[in-house]
């Protein structure tokens, strides 16, 4: 092996083939190259899941746990209102309720990137600015559809079923993975936001926490005091659950609210919502990190 | 040579965090093809100017042109020209080192088989071969920088800056990186490079700028700097301090000027013209006053003493330790293996110096 001393001296020699194409002008180009380096930032992400194996252990002993704990442990000592299987009720709430604690890990991954020393170079390259964020999105995205996969694997093993075919069941999983796209950019906010990476996990649970609480996924609102089951019944999480209720087919409360009745618009609604306000709050904290 | 044609043209540079000026008027002209040393301690505003000059950073003050395009309003064309390695690593540690340059060569918008014909020449050309697929985790601090210097020349940059790329490296590593610029200086890109060491300095750049307290206080070739700063000093270290006056009025006669004498150290020191001389002279007398030294050397003027003469006062205190050499100093961060945060950068880089505005 010869030493870099000697092998350095030739380090500016290229292929003369070796030309970046010029910066993006037009509008169109622009969006082609951010979709194109979002992609790359994607696959990076994922590089990262496939180095760190054990992360991926802990990310899918989470929902099976919920699975576990809350169908048998709480199954057990509770009846519907409207009788049916409570196991069967109860998964809808454990897919949003992982897609909701999904949170946690974009927030933390993000607020790691931003302290490494690599996001100085990402930011001193001709890249699209938005990709770092945008890869966090794809990358998170991707791990929810392997999630839901688990998850729906685990339901079936436990009872739980879809009764309203095969294409109302995949709908009510778009609306799942549509919530995770939403909370990604919640999550890709707090993680530029929070001053230290430590902190972010340790924030995210006592924001998530009382949102599964307050909402229809282990209790119906109607049996809250009147505020409480309000804010329960708007809750973004509980539209979500709710209008996955009914495209399976499983056991839900109903009620006779406006945002009870209205629960397939509205868990579409929110997440385009949450969208709409932080995708473009994320993507200008970024660029602004040049303070 | 207009400023219009220099690698990088700064005038007035500022830069504030909250009532303090990181830079406070820094002027810098770099022609091309060469390498220009930024020399300083830390908290002088060396990292803050390369962070503006390759569009990391903001500025509230002046204008700055790099390889003839404007940081600010140009930033794309600036990125696609300059490459920039610094102080830590700035490569995914959890990637290896292959998909590290297969990623940043993406990134620069190469093509797939292009970026990887690209990370495979230069990892072979760093020497990275061997370990070009396993977690950069599990590289040491010279394999990181040379695989940080890398990325950095992935799409050959007309600027590269360097902001103290020796730091922490062992003197083996440190001489590779040394190297490494020599050649691609040979090869036409300009080295901007920040250090805290003279030495390094005298070995690489052509011309100097010294900076302190966010502006250029010194320009010149390293002789002329040199000069102005004066030559070797003998140094001697007694063994009993009640001898120090003795000392002294040994190397008062030998010395260009009266010495310095500090008791707590037991130390006299003072610039001497001829340097073999001078230490012949010392032992001898030392011997005949019947002075027990401890030690009796020639060294360098360090960056401290450097300071003392450009600005009348001293550096920050903690600059002596890391001034003396190359191989032990460590600029007060956690070393190569703990990248600093890059939100306490700016701190630490005016916080012990930076008040001047």
């Amino acid at each position: 092996m010869s030493r870099p001393t000697d092998v350095m001296n030739i380090a500016l020699q290229q292929p003369p083939s070796l030309i970046a194409p010029p910066p993006a002008r037009t509008p169109l180009a622009r969006l082609r190259w951010a979709a194109a380096d979002g992609w790359v930032m994607t696959k990076r992400n994922m590089a990262h899941v496939v180095r760190a194996p054990e992360e991926v252990v802990i990310y899918f002993t989470l929902p099976i746990m919920f699975v576990l704990v809350f169908g048998y442990v709480f199954g057990s000592g509770m009846a519907l209102p409207g009788g049916g299987n409570y196991r069967e009720f109860l998964l809808p709430g454990v897919f949003a309720m992982t897609m909701l604690y999904g949170l946690g890990a974009t927030a933390t991954g993000v607020a790691f990137d931003v302290d490494r020393g690599v996001v100085d170079r990402f930011r001193s390259m001709p890249m699209a600015r938005s990709a770092l964020v945008v890869g966090r999105s794809g990358a998170d995205l991707i791990r929810a559809v392997l999630e839901m996969t688990t998850l729906v694997v685990c339901g079936l093993l436990v009872g739980w079923q879809w009764r309203n075919g095969i294409g109302d069941a995949l709908a009510a999983v778009g609306l799942i993975l549509l919530l995770r796209f939403a909370i990604t950019w919640i999550g890709i906010y707090l993680g530029l936001v929070v001053p230290n990476p430590d902190t972010v996990g340790v924030i995210v649970f006592p924001a998530a926490f009382p949102l599964t609480a307050l909402s229809n996924v282990f209790v119906a609102p109607e049996a809250m005091p009147d505020w409480l089951g309000a804010v329960s019944e708007w809750n973004p999480l509980s539209s979500t659950v709710a209008a996955t209720r009914e495209l399976f087919g499983n056991p839900g409360f109903g009620g006779d609210s406006w945002a009870a009745q209205h629960s397939l618009l509205l868990a579409v609604g929110w997440p385009l919502l949450l969208l709409a306000i932080f995708m473009p709050l994320s993507i200008r904290r970024y660029q602004k990190l040049s303070r | 040579m207009t400023t219009s044609d220099a690698a990088i043209a700064a005038e007035g540079l500022r830069k504030r965090y909250g009532r303090s000026y990181a830079l406070n008027g820094l002027d810098l002209t770099v022609e091309r093809g060469v390498v220009h040393g930024l020399l300083g301690p830390n908290g002088a505003g060396k990292t803050t100017a390369v962070r503006i000059l390759s569009t990391l950073l903001r500025f509230d003050g002046g204008s700055a042109r790099v390889a003839g395009y404007d940081v600010v309003g140009e930033a794309d064309q600036v990125r696609r020209r300059i490459g920039l390695t610094g102080q830590y690593a700035a490569v995914d540690e959890t990637l290896s080192g292959r998909q590290n340059l297969v990623m940043f060569g993406r990134l620069y918008h190469l093509g797939a088989r292009q970026a990887k014909q690209r990370a495979d020449q230069l990892l072979e050309q760093f020497d990275l071969t061997h370990a070009a697929d396993r977690s950069g985790r599990t590289y040491s601090g010279g394999m990181r920088r040379r695989l940080d210097l890398a990325a950095s020349l992935i799409l050959a940059p007309e600027v590269l800056f360097l902001d103290e790329p020796t730091t922490g490296l062992d003197p083996r590593s440190r001489n590779d990186v040394w190297d490494a610029v020599r050649s691609l200086v040979a090869g036409g890109t300009t080295v901007l490079l920040t250090t805290q060491y003279l030495e390094e300095a005298d070995q690489l750049a052509s011309r100097i700028s010294v900076i302190d307290t966010g502006r250029v206080v010194a320009e010149g070739t390293a002789d002329e700097l040199k000069a102005r700063i004066g030559g070797d000093r003998i140094e001697v270290v007694v063994h009993d301090a009640a001898q120090l006056g003795a000392a002294a009025a040994v190397v008062a006669r030998i010395g260009t000027t009266e010495p310095e004498v500090d008791a707590d150290t037991r130390r006299v020191s003072a610039p001497v013209a001829d340097r073999m001389a001078a230490l012949t002279d010392a032992v001898r007398e030392l011997q005949l006053a019947g002075i027990a030294a401890e030690d009796i050397g020639l060294r360098r003027p360090t960056l401290d003493e450097a300071f003392l003469h450009l600005t009348g006062r001293r550096a920050a205190a903690e600059e002596e330790t890391a001034a003396q050499g190359g191989s032990s100093g460590t600029d007060g961060d956690a070393g190569p293996e703990v990248p600093p945060s890059r939100r306490s950068r700016p701190l630490v880089e005016w916080s012990e110096e930076g008040v001047a505005g």
